[in-house]
């Protein structure tokens, strides 16, 4: 038996029946359109509300952290070293925050192969000074170019050009929301009192917003020269090593390599953010759920609409079983209509799910949270596609195979005799 | 000559069980050679398209021995039946049982579809010749359900003969016919065993059409009297 002579019966039923077979066409149409958008949808939020945070953190951060040494003296004296020592009131010791040999330790990251770009980075703790009322406030000295590079710092500027950091010695960029505080424009002369007492005055040159309400009313950025001024510390003073690598999931393990070699505290981007990797996870999980939902109840549609097709189809498959089609034959032809609804159906749904996406796409969404962006995200992945019209055809096979199953088993002989 | 036979049954019975288990086919034993024009007569109900149903092959569930074309129909799979079906024996009904979602031309195509020995255009040429032959080429294109009785059943019997088959099987195919199509239907079978030495095999109350058969099997309560 050709083929071409199973589709042209196929056709020929789908035709006579051409009402339901659209029907439940549209419901796999509906079902992976829906799909599509709404997991675009999804993963477009997901991307957005994860890029909040994950864009501005580096997947390693190199640092000297404050805490009390893990090995006590009385631990490396022979004598007590098959006893349990116990020692109360551990303080960390005076540790300096300055990474030591911090230039020699970027070279050897530029020149790894697994990471993508190297930052280095100041923190200051500063007060801004408005009349006689202080305010809390931190600023980043940052590597204006290579933070622009690595961690999107231009898409979080509003007014002003980042690059004006670099150019303008003493300039800062505030954030927002200490900005709005001190009524400060750009161009603005601000003055700031740092941790030492010293007291600074700085140009404004654009400002911060991050989308994190809590973060814009204290951090500033400033480059790591005026930082470095404001300190009073040498050229050489770094206090971050913030590393971006070419694939973040290997994070925890470049950490403890980095920490073992140059004997500072690394932390991975998985721990530092473990909730927004859980929240995204879920988020996709629930879409996921809801989505393949759909599909299976358009699979519901499309086994029933092909029970109805057998029972009034039943001299026919009598009389293609007289005429010597075997079982196997009027059941392939019956899974090759359930098959012809779910392809045509699921590709139908793939444009449709485009075209939703795009109209979402183009809805306004302004917050003044987020600066750049202006619509509702949607992510275009080509997977949401191809997972949707896979499924979508797996689920027309099962809904039909159990009918063409139950039309391969009927009896030509009851049919014909009933009549 | 042995090989003259086309259809051998041995001590065929049959049952129903349902409501009680009843004998509907007692012991048939029969042989029926190439060229022959068979009819198979009996009141209603005394198992005659039963018996045509075994016969067939579509119902299997009987004891006893069906041979056809010297080849036994014991232990075969569905597939195989369906093949057979397929090669061997053409069938008419009563209803005359078109496919009303096809065309006539592709009606009488279709089991050449199933046994895929021609090329599409030779199965089409030997339908329109099957379909001139019994006078209704012009038809060819028309949808089935457009047909009346007499023509339906005319383009049964050109289905039946697409895979040149051994034997013709026919369960009642006048019953639903006025006296004139059953003259032409009548006149079609004698034709085709006279003409063409086709073996036809034909299940039928009509007593008028059974006397102008070459051979008469009579039935009576699942057994052959005559």
């Amino acid at each position: 038996m050709r083929i071409k002579h199973i589709t042209e019966i196929s056709k020929a039923l789908i035709l006579a029946r051409w009402k339901q077979t659209l029907v439940a066409a549209v419901g796999i149409t509906f079902s992976v359109g829906l799909f599509i958008t709404l997991l675009g949808f999804m993963e477009g939020l997901n991307q957005l509300l994860d890029g909040l945070v994950l864009n501005r953190t580096p997947h390693i951060r190199l640092y000297n952290d404050i805490s009390p040494s893990a090995i006590q003296p009385i631990d490396m004296a022979p004598e007590f070293n098959k006893t349990y020592n116990f020692v109360n009131s551990v303080k960390p010791a005076n540790a300096r925050k300055e990474i030591y040999n911090a230039e020699a330790i970027i070279k050897k990251l530029n020149s790894d192969q697994r990471v993508l770009g190297v930052a280095p980075k100041v923190t200051a703790q500063v007060f801004y000074n408005l009349g006689n009322i202080e305010l809390n406030g931190v600023i980043n000295g940052v590597d204006v170019t290579q933070e622009a590079k690595l961690f999107s710092f231009r898409d979080y500027i509003v007014g002003g050009n980042y690059f004006d950091l670099k150019n303008t010695s003493n300039s800062i960029i505030l954030g927002k929301g200490a900005a709005e505080k001190m009524l400060a424009k750009k161009g603005d002369i601000i003055k700031i009192t740092t941790a030492t007492g010293e007291q600074f005055s700085l140009k404004v040159v654009g400002f911060f917003q991050s989308g994190i309400a809590e973060i814009d009313k204290v951090q500033s950025y400033a480059s790591i020269t005026t930082t470095q001024k404001l300190m009073g510390k040498s050229s050489s003073y770094i206090s971050d090593i913030q590393i971006k690598l070419n694939d973040m999931s290997q994070a925890p393990v470049i950490a403890r390599e980095y920490e073992q070699l140059f004997n500072l505290d690394a932390e991975d981007i998985q721990t530092a953010n473990a909730q927004f990797e859980t929240g995204s996870s879920v988020r996709s999980i629930i879409s996921y759920a809801v989505g393949i939902t759909l599909l299976i109840v358009s699979g519901f549609g499309i086994y029933n609409i092909l029970n109805m097709m057998i029972y009034e189809k039943m001299d026919t498959i009598a009389i293609l079983k007289a005429a010597g089609f075997a079982g196997s034959d009027v059941k392939k032809i019956f899974i090759t209509i359930s098959l012809s609804i779910g392809i045509l159906g699921a590709l139908a749904g793939a444009i449709l799910g485009f075209a939703l996406s795009s109209l979402i796409d183009a809805i306004p969404f302004n917050t003044a949270s987020l600066p750049t962006i202006k619509t509702y995200p949607i992510d275009y992945g080509l997977q949401y596609y191809s997972i949707a019209v896979l499924f979508a055809v797996a689920t027309t096979y099962f809904a039909g195979w159990l009918p063409a199953r139950k039309a391969s088993k009927i009896d030509p002989v009851i049919i014909i005799r009933g009549k | 000559m042995d090989n003259n036979i086309v259809l051998e049954t041995q001590s065929i019975s049959k049952y129903f069980y349902d409501p009680v288990k009843t004998e509907v086919l007692k012991d048939i034993t029969f042989t029926i050679s190439r060229g022959e024009f068979v009819s198979i007569t009996g009141k209603s109900g005394c198992g005659k398209s039963t018996l045509l149903y075994v016969l067939s092959t579509m119902d299997t569930d009987y004891t006893g021995k069906l041979i056809i074309d010297n080849e036994s129909m014991e232990h075969k799979s569905e597939k195989e039946l369906a093949y057979i079906r397929n090669e061997k024996i053409g069938f008419v009904f009563q209803f005359h049982y078109l496919l009303n979602e096809f065309s006539v031309l592709k009606n009488v195509m279709l089991p050449g579809f199933k046994s895929n020995k021609l090329s599409e255009e030779e199965l089409n040429q030997n339908a329109l010749n099957l379909l001139k032959s019994l006078g209704i080429e012009k038809l060819a294109h028309k949808m089935a359900y457009q047909l009346s009785g007499g023509e339906k059943q005319r383009v049964a019997i050109a289905r039946s003969m697409i895979n040149d088959p051994l034997i013709i099987m026919c369960d009642e195919p006048t019953g639903n016919l006025d006296s004139k199509n059953t003259e032409l239907v009548f006149e079609i079978f004698k034709e085709l065993t006279e003409t063409f030495n086709k073996t036809l095999l034909v299940v039928t109350h009509d007593l008028y059409f059974a006397d102008r058969t070459q051979r008469i099997i009579k039935m009576d309560d699942g057994k052959i009297i005559v």
